[in-house]
């Protein structure tokens, strides 16, 4: 630390040049997709290489998305399943935390002991299917929301912070008269708020980024959640909705939909991203703790 | 001497029949408020569970879960025999240990790297950066790796200065692996890196201040200061990716691949959701599943005791 020898010097360039290759390798392909979004389609396709600014600046890509009403239906469908589903998640989540963080409860240990073995063996894809058919919520947007009502690894995260809560707290409370759920809302939630709020931005994004159950249980296209509308566009190749009024070469403007289809199902995460980082940090920390 | 055994026996019944009741009495509340998350449990975990024993029947809808004859093993028998079974297991293989090769160690070198920064801002920046696409969703990242690779998108026309064909890389069987491995690295170096960062601030300065008094280089600190401190972060990473290994990204592959790549890009898992919900064999795929789930188990069970032999970390 006293000095630093002409080989530390040479590391330390190397190291800052390494890392804002990295950086830039990780944000050029997000940035081409934004610049593209905004260009001309006639000079996106004839473009060699990575965009690194709009070419011949047009919002033509985006009135077209605007139009789309599936892009509309699938944003109603995905803040529904985003706000119903994550406060579903996070009121089981808590309650579940509570009743196990509770010591000299019989039952508690063989309970956890059965909760946590579904983090190492589950059913798998097609009985969970076949499950979700047999309790009739196939084809509801209920599919998206109730069988993945909890997350075994955010409970027990949530577990280790209620326990870490002195029992004092909760044990003078108790000689007042106060009822467990009286407890656990005005003294555990209000105690473990940073955890509580970690958890509840991985549930989010978790609802907000899923579409696998959403393609095995849904039918009706009405019910689509955004990610499944995304993945007909982008990887199954459908404009045909977008590119319907669309004037000029429909060919060529629906390269441009695409891109401007992933900057507005993308945008408003990223755009909270920045803001929320250090709780997100917090959440994988939160865990590691737990080992 | 067995007419005590058998009174001893009905005491200690009766004491826990006992126990059982006070227990109840005294945390009925909890019970209550519980109900809903073993419900939970009870319907989407172990329900699936209890449903893995169409492995062993003829399921039919019709039929239900309860009706559906019988047949012992001859799913399983069915799919080892099976004309694919040897690629799909390779493929799953083949993906999961380049995986573990590739993206396994690549946060831990980010981790070394950002540590060893002296400016705080630009750490911070790089670290911004790097977590981004954590946030991207499957379907856009798979999105965005579609247009980069298509016939004209920016990626293929840079390597057709090298040389490569321009056509659509993800039709090609030999492109299939590279891409997948490099976007998931993309994916995931800056947020797996995120606990190792939080190991490296937690050893102590004192260790690296001895280590220069006795005339230790930087390289020398690393070896024998920094990585024996991470290597208990590791371990336990390594476990969790090693149990992780027969559930390799389904996702990512189902929305990249394509028949033209099914010779490289079909796991296991990719294959029960091929057969099961969209050629309906219910029960076949079934026990593909399940075979894949018991491998995926017994991975985690052994390298969990083994790590806890050689180095003492565990999961449990």
């Amino acid at each position: 630390m006293i000095k630093t020898t002409p080989g530390e010097k040479i590391f330390n360039v190397f190291n800052v040049l390494v890392l804002t290759a990295l950086a830039l390798v990780i944000l050029v392909p997000l940035l081409n997709v934004l610049f593209a979004s905004f260009s001309d389609p006639v000079l996106v396709m004839k473009h060699e290489g990575l965009m690194l600014h709009p070419y011949g600046f047009t919002g033509a890509a985006y009135k077209a998305v605007a139009k789309d009403p599936n892009i509309l239906t699938g944003y109603r469908n995905t803040l529904f399943v985003v706000v119903v589903g994550t406060s579903l998640n996070i009121l089981l989540t808590v309650i579940g935390a509570y009743v196990l963080s509770r010591k000299n409860v019989l039952w508690n240990p063989l309970i956890t002991m059965l909760i946590v073995f579904t983090m190492y063996f589950q059913g798998g894809t097609i009985p969970f299917y076949l499950t979700v058919r047999a309790v009739g919520l196939d084809g509801s947007i209920w599919s998206l929301i109730i069988p993945t009502a909890m997350n075994t690894f955010n409970l027990i995260v949530m577990r280790t912070a209620m326990a870490s809560v002195p029992d004092s707290l909760s044990e003078s409370a108790m000689i007042d008269g106060a009822s467990h759920t009286r407890i656990l809302f005005s003294i555990m939630v209000p105690l473990c708020q940073a955890t509580i709020a970690v958890i509840v931005l991985y549930y989010a994004v978790t609802n907000w980024n899923a579409w696998f159950n959403a393609m095995i249980f849904l039918r009706d296209k009405k019910l689509y959640p955004l990610q499944l509308i995304l993945r007909e566009i982008l990887i199954q190749d459908d404009t045909t909705m977008m590119t319907a009024g669309a004037e000029g070469d429909l060919g060529m403007i629906s390269e441009t939909i695409k891109y401007a289809t992933i900057v507005v199902a993308t945008a408003p995460i990223l755009c909270i991203y920045p803001l929320l980082q250090r709780y997100f940090v917090k959440g994988v920390m939160i865990g590691a703790v737990k080992g | 001497m067995s007419v005590r055994l058998s009174r001893r026996f009905i005491l200690l019944q009766q004491t826990f029949r006992q126990k059982v009741k006070i227990d109840f009495k005294k945390n009925k509340e909890l019970y209550l408020l519980l109900i809903p998350v073993l419900l939970f449990y009870a319907v989407f975990q172990y329900g699936p569970m209890f449903g893995l024993t169409i492995a062993f029947k003829n399921y039919t809808p019709a039929r239900g879960f309860m009706h559906s004859p019988w047949v012992g093993l001859k799913h399983f028998k069915n799919f080892f025999s099976d004309y694919y079974f040897a690629r799909i297991l390779t493929n799953t293989i083949r993906i999961s240990v380049l995986t573990l090769i590739f993206s396994f160690p690549a946060p831990i070198i980010l981790a070394l790297l950002i540590s060893e920064l002296k400016g705080k801002r630009f750490a911070r920046t790089v670290q911004t950066i790097t977590y981004l696409p954590h946030f991207i969703s499957v379907v856009v990242i798979c999105g965005i790796i579609v247009q980069l690779t298509g016939s004209s998108g920016a990626i293929t026309k840079f390597l057709g200065h090298f040389g490569f064909p321009q056509a659509t890389m993800l039709n090609n069987p030999h492109l299939f692996l590279p891409i997948y491995i490099i976007s998931g690295i993309w994916q995931t170096i800056g947020w797996n890196s995120i606990i190792y960062l939080s190991a490296l601030t937690a050893i102590d300065e004192e260790l690296y201040e001895a280590a220069t008094i006795d005339g230790a280089g930087r390289f020398r600190q690393l070896i024998s200061i920094t990585l024996p401190c991470l290597s208990g972060t590791i371990v336990i990473m390594l476990i969790l990716a090693v149990g992780k290994m027969f559930n390799v990204g389904y996702e990512k592959i189902l929305l990249l691949y394509n028949p033209l790549t099914y010779e490289v890009g079909e796991v296991i898992s990719t294959y029960v959701y091929r057969k099961g919900l969209l050629e309906f064999n219910w029960s076949y795929s079934a026990a593909v599943g399940l075979f894949n789930s018991i491998v995926s188990f017994v991975l985690v069970y052994c390298t969990n005791k083994l790590s806890k032999k050689i180095s003492g970390s565990s999961l449990w």
